[in-house]
């Protein structure tokens, strides 16, 4: 669990992060939103200490952040941002083998690990480990950043905008690796971003921040409907929220009980999938089914649109 | 199949080598330059042995160059160096705009004959492009990286030495050898104050009007410095060929 204490940053009289506080749990991803200049990056850059605080104070599992040196704090917390910043001059698996290396792990610990992360990241260790950065695709170098970060198994991940600079495929893959390898590792991620979206598909808690101050700090669901201020109503968008909501639950979470006719929808699919193939297709009920085809009850409009509205 | 430039290095190699161990065999060559009576092929010392010592010498003053103007270019590209960025280079400027023959005469009254004011010279020419290369070379890491290898847990001494200095060494090695190759050239006004070189011949040449003397002094140096320019490129290949993009 990550404690966020009042931090506060000024730089001379201006104030780029203003008083924050926030419960971070384990085993979640949180998701800090913000447009650019809000004081989103300068938060997370607190807490792994690039960024020394003005006033307030970072524990992480109860110890605080300043009880050891810097570079030694940060060898404990993974670290992602945009453009990976991958070592030029070393190979992946080099660059994979830093904080292990930092740390004095013996060679076939360091070697076993790298191997263990390039599997993981689907990059094949006989083409991939002696490759250099320049030679990889612009995803494939963001997965060896993550790889990186996650190399000396740190319990907490931080990530600053890291699918910034990847194209909307490769970023809605590189969305559902981040989940699983969540789930793998239980890390703790705390991500930065500017994308809204990004927010609504990856967060188990979002935070909005704007001009330094954290307006809300809420799971996705209640950003919607409850915003805090009008500015959150902004950055979530007003006109598409019913449906950002269906986004938000899954066939599985809401279906009936009991057989129906119709198509038959995945039980990972999104309300708001769902609706969209029921409109297309002109049906009033789906079945919702597993990956192998077992029918897991099933899904009416009326249903679905009643998740839509605010309870 | 060796390339062009291959072929003409390895020819280069072999006639400065020919030459030095085997002087005389090229006398006919001089002959028609040389004045009547005098000797075609400069004959008041061992060939080979000036040349390993106009080598020693400018091999020298660069080792000295480098340590100096690396260690500079370090200092003051780290925030608590920067405030002698501008000092540091109105020094290595006067370094290379103060001609190196007036720094020989300064530096004999002091030191005296020899090496020594040679090698203080040399020092002082070279200091300019080594300096200038590794501040750029240290400037242009890019932020992210370094931002990564901070972020890493790397303490300020690590990134320097894992990440800063082996991105900027293609830059600093280029200055090296720009360094190296002008004072192969410069070293031979040290032979105007008495140090062992190939100056000495070109020297020997003016003084008794025999032009043989002047072109043979001459034509080693050069081939000395495309010799030392190529093997620079070489190992500057070898030992940056991990950050090769």
């Amino acid at each position: 669990m990550i404690n966020v204490e009042s931090l506060t940053k000024e730089y001379g009289t201006t104030t780029v992060v203003d008083r924050v506080s926030m419960l971070i749990p384990r085993n979640s991803i949180t998701v800090v939103v913000g447009s650019s200049g809000s004081g989103k990056s300068t938060l997370l850059r607190m807490v792994n200490r690039l960024v020394e605080p003005t006033r307030g104070r970072v524990t992480i599992d109860g110890s605080d952040t300043r009880s050891e040196p810097a570079h030694l704090l940060r060898r404990r917390i993974g670290y992602v941002i945009q453009g990976h910043g991958l070592f030029p001059h070393r190979t992946v698996a080099e660059n994979i083998a830093t904080v292990p290396r930092l740390l004095g792990w013996t060679a076939t610990r360091i070697g076993s690990r790298v191997e263990e992360l390039l599997e993981v990241f689907q990059l094949e260790p006989a083409r991939y480990a002696h490759a250099f950065p320049h030679q990889l695709s612009g995803g494939q170098q963001q997965r060896v950043g993550i790889a990186r970060a996650l190399a000396a198994e740190p319990s907490v991940l931080l990530m600053d905008e890291p699918f910034g600079a990847l194209d909307p495929i490769t970023r809605a893959k590189a969305h559902r690796e981040l989940l699983d390898i969540q789930r793998r590792f239980g890390t703790t991620i705390v991500l930065v971003t500017h994308d809204m979206d990004e927010a609504f598909r990856l967060a188990d808690q979002v935070a909005v921040m704007s001009e330094g101050r954290m307006l809300q700090y809420d799971p996705p669901a209640a950003l919607l409907t409850r915003p805090a201020d009008p500015f959150v109503s902004r950055m979530t968008g007003m006109a598409d929220r019913a449906m950002r909501l269906l986004s938000l639950t899954t066939a599985a979470e809401a279906a009936l009980p009991g057989g129906s006719s119709g198509p038959s929808v995945a039980a990972t699919a999104s309300l708001r999938d769902v609706l969209s193939e029921l409109l297309w297709r002109g049906a009033d009920s789906a079945v919702v089914t597993d990956e192998d085809g077992t029918p897991r009850g099933h899904l009416t409009v009326e249903a679905i649109l009643a998740h839509g509205r605010p309870r | 199949m060796p390339s062009v430039t291959a072929v003409l290095r390895l020819a280069a190699f072999a006639l400065l080598v020919a030459f030095l161990l085997a002087p005389q065999s090229f006398a006919p060559l001089f002959a028609p330059l040389t004045p009547p009576g005098a000797p075609p092929i400069y004959d008041q010392g061992n060939l080979l042995m000036l040349a390993l010592a106009h080598l020693a010498t400018v091999c020298c003053a660069a080792a000295g160059s480098t340590v100096v103007a690396v260690g500079l270019g370090i200092l003051v590209t780290r925030a608590s160096g920067a405030e002698f960025l501008p000092l540091s280079r109105a020094l290595v400027n006067i370094g290379q705009t103060f001609p190196p023959v007036a720094v020989l005469a300064l530096a004999v009254p002091l030191v005296g004959f020899g090496e020594k004011p040679t090698l203080i010279a040399l020092f002082a020419y070279g200091l300019l492009p080594i300096f200038e290369n590794t501040i750029v070379g240290l400037q242009t890491c890019p932020p992210a990286v370094l931002e990564a290898a901070s972020g890493m847990g790397m303490s300020a001494r690590q990134r320097l030495s894992s990440v800063e200095l082996p991105l900027a060494m293609p830059l600093i090695l280029e200055g090296v050898r720009l360094s190296l190759v002008i004072n192969v050239g410069t070293a031979t006004l040290g032979s105007t104050v008495a140090a062992k070189g190939l100056g000495e011949v070109i020297i020997a040449g003016l003084l008794s009007n025999n032009t043989a003397f002047v072109l043979q002094g001459g034509v080693a140096t050069g081939l000395m410095a495309i010799l030392l320019y190529d093997a620079m490129t070489v190992l500057e290949r070898r030992i940056c060929r991990e950050s090769a993009t």
